[in-house]
């Protein structure tokens, strides 16, 4: 059975997702928008940045960021500076570091989306007294929805897998940064295999069930083949 | 007749540039006529501001929608225009009925001077509007389209091919909305085609461009007969005149309709007296003869002043006449020309042989 303790990693890392899910999709939605519709020479450079995590063992990034928000580095000294601390160890930091890791899983559905739409609907949009602002949301939105959904759900997903970057952030503290992969990982250390079981089974469950939805009522394409 | 359409464009795309200085009328229908990369298209959307001349001024009844002078440019948004794309265009989210009140809602009410009612049953749009666009043919669509953009009751209407993705039966179950719009809505139209069917059914003012230049502007009927523009020389040439109907002869199965000058014979066409039409005259179909011919199964034989002679390189001979106010094209042979001592200001008669009736 779960016990107190797992349930209060499972409540944390959906925590976590949510909240890093709503991030995303506030900051991955304009960068979505911006990367589908410009001919800048950045475009490029950035997708390259926003793809980064897709290729970079978890580790690696969770390494960098534990270096640059810990008292040393640049955005730690920042936080110091403006009295909230160094992020590492904390919430507010595992979030951070969650938004960095999922961002390609949000950002790459809604830019295929935004690109799949193109010119006409917003130029027909114009012609109609749309302001393109208003023209985002009476129509782009409602039009990208699936690459929305797909977005979420990735997204929400992808953070509740991570575990690297977790570990080299976020640590181990429980109640504050120990989410349920880090807690399978005390359990199989503490060879405790049956409460390694029932977590296991949840986070299966849990993705096979995304997966499900993803796949048979949103009919997306398989995720590799979305990102490339 | 008052130009209340002022446009001047400068644009350099390199390998296209396009320059115009057009004066348009301020109601009827503009035909901006030309083949694919005269700029037409272009042209209609530097009017829609939905592309952005280097160089442009442009005033629709007296306001100024781009001057780049003064560094004006006014967005798509915010100008009172109907556009009509190619294809459909309509939001695939929306129902029928959500597309029509897309624009309706964004307008100011007090701008809005045409009833959505009557514009539903000018388009024979009614039963449709409960319909997802997927779940419309493709003419319905086209209708639809138009619908949403005379919704707006705007300054001017812009068409970008309307008929071009359509095949021919659904060409003309749109052509007599078209028609009709024109007869019963008081919004100037510019309509972009390559058809020279349309040109003749549709337009009253006609602009010819080529190659990103206006060759010719003008009404319909001197644009059409202008005989240093290449349309003139094409096979296809001819003139539209503007007729009402006469008298019907049953008997004959004919019917007689006047215009401008005189009367021609036409087969019987179901239309009350005194109902306007337009006849269009292929060159190719009009033949000249010095004198009155005695004797000749042609019914349309008609006296004529030559005002224009023109010869293209491959033995043809394009002539300009004026019969009574109307203008004429005539093609014939270099041969006929020279033999019969065709000139300007001659009097001759001209023989019809064939006409099509076009609403």
């Amino acid at each position: 059975m779960l016990s107190p303790s797992d349930l209060e990693t499972l409540v944390l890392t959906f925590k976590v997702a949510s909240i890093a899910t709503a991030m995303m999709l506030l900051i991955g939605t304009p960068l979505a928008w911006w990367l589908a519709r410009t001919h800048s020479g950045w475009k490029g450079i950035i997708n390259a940045v926003v793809a980064l995590p897709l290729v970079l063992p978890p580790t690696v990034l969770g390494f960098y960021l534990l270096v640059l928000m810990g008292p040393a580095g640049a955005v730690g000294k920042f936080t110091s500076w403006l009295g909230l601390g160094t992020l590492p160890f904390t919430f507010t930091g595992l979030v951070i570091a969650s938004v960095l890791y999922s961002m390609p899983f949000v950002v790459q559905p809604l830019q295929a989306s935004f690109t799949t739409i193109g010119e006409q609907p917003l130029e027909a949009a114009a012609t109609l007294r749309a302001s393109p602002l208003d023209t985002f949301f009476s129509v782009i939105i409602p039009l990208a929805k699936p690459g929305f959904l797909t977005a979420s759900i990735l997204g929400f997903a992808h953070t509740v897998g991570e575990f690297g970057v977790v570990l080299m952030v976020g640590g181990n503290i429980p109640g504050k940064t120990r989410v349920v992969s880090v807690q399978i990982y005390n359990h199989v250390e503490a060879l405790e295999y049956s409460e390694a079981h029932w977590l296991a089974g949840c986070l299966l469950l849990f993705s096979f069930t995304v997966l499900i939805i993803l796949y048979t009522v949103l009919k997306t394409q398989p995720v590799a083949h979305q990102l490339k | 007749m008052t130009q209340p359409i002022t446009a001047r464009f400068q644009l350099d795309y390199g390998s296209f540039q396009l320059d115009v200085d057009l004066n348009l009328p301020g109601a009827g229908v503009t035909v901006l006529f030309g083949h694919s990369g005269s700029g037409k298209t272009t042209l209609l959307r530097c009017i829609a501001g939905l592309q952005q001349a280097q160089q442009g001024f442009l005033k629709i009844n007296g306001k100024v929608w781009q001057d780049t002078e003064h560094d004006v440019f006014l967005p798509t948004y915010k100008r009172s225009l109907g556009y009509v794309f190619q294809e459909a265009n309509l939001f695939p989210h929306l129902t029928v009925a959500g597309n029509l009140q897309f624009g309706l809602k964004r307008i100011a009410k007090s701008s809005g001077t045409v009833d959505l009612q009557h514009i539903v049953e000018l388009l024979g749009i009614d039963h449709l509007l409960d319909r997802t666009p997927d779940r419309l043919s493709g003419g319905e669509r086209q209708r639809v389209a138009i619908a949403r953009a005379l919704a707006l009751s705007p300054q001017v209407l812009l068409m970008d091919e309307p008929l071009a993705s359509l095949d021919f039966k659904r060409k003309q179950e749109i052509l007599p909305f078209l028609s009709r719009l024109h007869q019963q809505l008081n919004i100037p139209v510019l309509y972009v085609t390559h058809s020279q069917q349309e040109v003749a059914q549709l337009a009253d003012h006609l602009v010819i461009l080529a190659e990103g230049r206006a060759q010719a502007s003008g009404s319909l009927m001197e644009t059409l007969s202008r005989l240093d523009v290449p349309l003139a020389q094409d096979r296809e040439a001819a003139t539209v005149w503007q007729v009402s109907i006469a008298e019907h002869e049953a008997d004959y199965h004919l019917t007689r309709v006047e215009f401008d000058g005189g009367s021609l014979s036409l087969t019987a066409i179901d239309a009350p007296i005194g109902s306007p039409l337009r006849v269009q005259i292929y060159a190719r179909d009009v033949s000249i003869a010095l004198e009155a011919p005695a004797a000749t199964s042609i019914l349309n034989v008609l006296p004529a002043t030559i005002t224009g002679i023109a010869d293209d390189q491959g033995g043809q001979t394009v002539v300009r006449l004026q019969v009574g106010n109307q203008p004429l094209l005539a093609h014939i042979t270099r041969k006929s020309a020279i033999l019969l001592g065709l000139h300007l200001d001659m009097p001759v008669y001209v023989q019809i042989k064939g006409t099509s009736i076009l609403n």
